[in-house]
């Protein structure tokens, strides 16, 4: 009996393996992707890199530019993290099972959610584009939609999760449904609701940079520019900046959230 | 002396066949302490939570100080509620708050939505809290945040919170179960006393059964969702023990004396 149950363990576990390892193969050979070459042409990538890729005196020159197109895309994304976290809040409250005031209310909040959090912000660039053309605000409003979806749901969980029991103290003591929310919810995930936003500020500091070069504003529109009139100094310069941005702001939000949690 | 609490045929359906409880009869007078005990599941829980509509029962009559809780609209219920303290397993404080600030919730359902939401408390209010925090020996943790304190002192913040409801009945849910016998000892006393000396009728949920009869003036044995024992804690046997935890004798932890008295 014993020995049966682990040998069928172990079964289920060579069967799995065998299966992605079928499903890589098949995946190889259907997009006749040579392994070989593919690992060969590492080496050869990082050669052009290293001779290529690099930001130089005259690139430089270029650095107060660059500056400029960096902090509007870093206002962007946190302007857009922040106002969608006011918004996710609220849909979060009516659709959190805690705290939904009806079942219908909160089904309507987390479809909305889910829509918006399942169309990727490419995606969102793209059809904004028509509406709004090349202009900051499509790249605001999709990073927007986007990080709405995403901090909805998580959101929802974090009021789950955390304000559960003491929701249930004060609903027994008979206080409205206003109160429950403003002295049981909040004050019990606020630091962790807080900490979602540092990590969507982040997410969409990286994502505005691909925003950027769809929409053509801000620091990926820079990156774009010059990586095609193959000035790939300066555009090495971009890559630096970003880079040295996100690690300040990563570092920050650290801080913040060993802080306040 | 009149009855603060009827229950009549009370029952309580989950979807279409688990049976939480199922007509539930029994009556508590004013100032009476109760113990409620029963094996895990027999719907306990449930049975205290139907009282003050945490959970609505699917049928029966519950009143309350001479109304029908199963009747009541919502600004009703409120009213009803704030008469109805809970004590919980769990504590079920907001943890990064104060103590005074978890105590004073249970203020809240007697406010306006703006009062309440904007958390303005009266002066008598903030006095009576300090009053209860010295009562209960807490006066030391005022303005500590409440995930610092030990789980006997949570404990006693939420019956603080409960007794400035100003309630006329306490129900306590599990309240040791999470506790050490030191610290159960110590909550059981001061629930005993309270009950004394403020007149509070108490309905509490337990699972130790020495402690519900050392504490009670009546033993409410539930097994499987209806009331197989009503009646004084001096005169329960072994047997009936046995009867509600559906148990073979020796089967059980507990020390009974010799026969059938406990004289707590």
């Amino acid at each position: 009996m014993q020995d049966k149950f682990f040998l069928k363990k172990r079964l289920n576990s060579i069967l799995l393996f065998c299966f992605f390892l079928a499903i890589t193969y098949g995946a190889i050979i259907i997009t006749e992707y040579n392994v070989m070459d593919g690992f060969t042409s590492v080496p050869e990538a990082f050669r052009w890199g290293i001779s290529n890729f690099y930001p130089t005196q005259s690139s430089l020159e270029k650095l107060p530019n660059i500056m400029e197109k960096l902090i509007e895309t870093l206002l962007i994304s946190i302007a857009s993290a922040t106002i969608a976290g006011i918004f996710a809040l609220i849909f979060a409250i009516f659709g959190s099972n805690t705290t939904k005031i009806n079942t219908f209310f909160a089904t309507i909040s987390r479809f909305i959610a889910t829509l918006f959090r399942n169309i990727d912000v490419a995606v969102w660039s793209m059809i904004l584009l028509f509406s709004f053309g090349q202009s900051a605000l499509t790249g605001y409003f999709a990073l927007f939609f986007v990080s709405f979806g995403f901090l909805t749901r998580a959101f929802i969980e974090t009021i789950d999760e955390v304000s559960n029991n003491s929701v249930e103290a004060l609903r027994a003591t008979g206080a409205s449904y206003s109160s429950i929310v403003i002295h049981s919810v909040i004050p019990s995930s606020a630091p962790q609701m807080l900490s979602w936003l540092l990590f969507m500020i982040e997410t969409n500091i990286r994502s505005a940079t691909l925003v950027g070069i769809l929409t053509g504003t801000g620091i990926g529109f820079s990156f774009d520019l010059y990586y095609k009139s193959l000035d790939y100094n300066s555009a090495s310069l971009v890559v630096v900046t970003i880079v040295i941005a996100i690690l300040l702001l990563e570092s920050l939000s650290n801080y913040i959230r060993r802080v306040i949690l | 002396m009149t009855m603060l609490l009827e229950l009549h045929d009370v029952s309580k359906q989950y979807g279409n066949n688990t049976i939480a409880l199922s007509d539930v009869n029994f009556s508590v007078r004013e100032g009476e302490f109760v113990s409620v005990i029963g094996p895990s599941g027999a719907g306990k829980s449930t049975l205290l939570r139907c009282i003050n509509r945490m959970i609505d029962a699917s049928n029966g009559e519950i009143v309350f100080d001479g109304v029908n809780a199963l009747g009541l609209k919502r600004k009703e219920l409120r009213n009803l509620r704030t008469k109805i303290g809970i004590i919980f397993q769990h504590y079920n404080l907001v943890d990064r708050l104060s103590v005074i600030e978890n105590i004073l919730h249970g203020r809240l359902g007697y406010k306006s939505a703006i009062t309440g939401a904007l958390g303005i408390y009266s002066r008598e209010e903030k006095e009576q809290a300090l009053k209860l925090l010295n009562i209960l020996g807490l006066e030391d943790q005022v303005y500590k945040r409440s995930d610092q304190l030990s789980g006997g002192q949570k404990q006693r913040v939420g019956i603080a919170r409960a007794l400035i409801q100003n309630p006329k009945m306490l129900l306590c849910d599990e309240p040791i179960a999470s506790l050490d016998p030191n610290a159960s000892k110590v909550i059981m006393d001061y629930l005993k006393d309270i009950s004394k000396s403020m007149g509070i009728t108490v309905l509490i949920n337990l699972h130790q059964v020495d402690v519900a009869l050392k504490y009670s003036d009546r033993i409410i044995g539930v097994s499987k969702g209806s009331v197989v024992y009503d009646g004084s804690p001096r005169h329960i046997t072994k047997e009936e023990i046995h009867h509600i935890y559906g148990s073979e004798a020796g089967d059980l932890i507990m020390d009974l004396g010799e026969d059938t008295d406990y004289a707590g």
